[in-house]
């Protein structure tokens, strides 16, 4: 088994406590434990972290780029969504 | 979508600066272009690592020599990244590196010369970084969303590359005469080629106008290699040393430095594969593949009895 073999693994990685773990990019490795070592030596030389997850792209399901204009259409019609939407008189305060 | 209706629509989102995501439809020629480009980009950081490592265990003090591992161990990583981004393209990245090792891709021709003295690891980390700086700030806003925030990600760690060549070439320069003729004589060696690093006259540069057009590249090599001159003079000036061109000075009128024709021959010789180091680079990476075999076997080994552990 050459390293091309590896699995593609996805790096999410929180910053600091209080923020979402981001996706920063990829690697391959054989396995999760080395995957996350490398991930730490690849994406966070300069502290860049407090806590990474791996995932392995095979793993990953996401929409369907051909399909986008139609998967997202039911919000795209819905502008009464948008506080924007709402008519309220110059007077009224705090809202 | 007919072919001609995707290739406008795809134009249109350059046009107006939308990135194209690995999913998205490219025209073929996008595709291949960007791989030829970020794999030539990930194989330079790869090789340049050589040169510089060579002179980890000679570093004058522990200082230097932490500072140089650190900067090496960077290029390790810009490397991975731009590996990465070439992946999302399709491209096979064991096939990418195989390509290098066989000569049939390229990689910076500036890493083809030695570094024989100190001094070139300041003159490197001051002129080849901040060549190849110049260069990278301007793909921050390539077209190509992973390579563009792959590139993001190097120019910040950069910048510490190039000020600790010039902090380096500082102390020479301030040392004995001895040390001052050796940070002269790297200034010397490396001016040239690294004005090489920005590839052919735009007269020359095969792939440059569609690259513009697609927005991969955003600026032509001459443009980026006016900017790297410009602002390099005032940086010799303050070390006291001088750029080995003797037509080099201010054009009032066109508000940049004039300066001499480069020598292409050399250029190309060292591109076709003759320059003073070419054999020896590729030598290395492969000894490096190679040697780093039972590694990678014992990885997969490991790998292999933990997931039996696991499932038994
Ligand atoms: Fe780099
Ligand atoms: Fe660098």
């Amino acid at each position: 088994m050459s390293n091309s073999t590896w699995p593609l693994w996805e790096v999410f990685i929180r910053s600091k406590q209080g923020l979402n773990h981001k996706h920063v990019g990829s690697l391959r490795a054989p396995d999760a434990t080395l995957a996350l070592e490398n991930a730490r030596d690849v994406y966070t030389r300069r502290s860049e972290g407090i806590s990474i997850w791996v995932v392995e792209s095979a793993n990953i399901h996401a929409t369907d780029i051909d399909e986008v204009d139609s998967f997202f259409e039911p919000s795209d019609t819905k502008i009464y969504r948008h506080p924007t939407f709402y008519e309220v008189p110059d007077g009224v305060k705090h809202m | 979508m007919t072919l001609a209706e995707q290739e406008k629509r795809f134009q249109e989102k350059i046009d107006n600066e939308i990135k194209i995501e690995p999913n998205d439809w490219m025209p073929d020629a996008y595709r291949q272009t960007l791989i030829r480009q970020i794999s030539q980009h990930a194989h330079s950081e790869v090789v340049g690592m050589l040169p510089e490592g060579n002179w980890i265990t000679r570093a004058p003090n522990l200082r230097r020599k932490a500072v140089l591992l650190a900067k090496v161990q960077d290029e390790a990583g810009h490397g991975l990244y731009l590996y990465s981004a070439i992946e999302t393209l399709g491209a096979d990245r064991e096939q990418t590196i195989d390509d290098l090792h066989s000569g049939k891709a390229k990689y910076s021709s500036i890493f083809n010369y030695p570094a024989l003295t100190w001094a070139d690891i300041g003159a490197i980390g001051w002129l080849v970084d901040g060549a190849a700086i110049m260069n990278q700030v301007a793909l921050c806003r390539t077209s190509y969303g992973p390579y563009a925030r792959a590139m993001v990600k190097i120019c910040k760690e950069e910048s510490f590359h190039q000020r600790q060549g010039y902090e380096s070439l500082m102390v020479l320069c301030k040392g004995t005469p001895a040390q001052k003729a050796m940070a002269q004589d790297a200034l010397n060696r490396f001016w040239w080629p690294a004005l090489m690093m920005f590839g052919p006259n735009d007269a020359e540069s095969t792939h440059s106008e569609q690259s513009m057009n697609w927005k991969i590249k955003r600026f032509t090599n001459d443009e980026l290699r006016q900017s790297f001159v410009d602002a390099t003079v005032a940086q010799a000036e303050l070390l006291g040393l001088t750029i080995p061109d003797a037509n080099l000075r201010w054009n009032e009128e066109r508000g940049h430095y004039d300066f001499s024709e480069i020598n292409w021959d050399e250029f190309w010789q060292v591109v076709k594969g003759n320059g003073p180091c070419n054999k020896e680079r590729i030598e290395a990476r492969v000894k490096a593949k190679e040697n780093g075999l039972w590694v990678r076997e014992a990885a997969n080994a490991y790998a292999k009895k933990r997931a039996m552990k696991k499932s038994a």
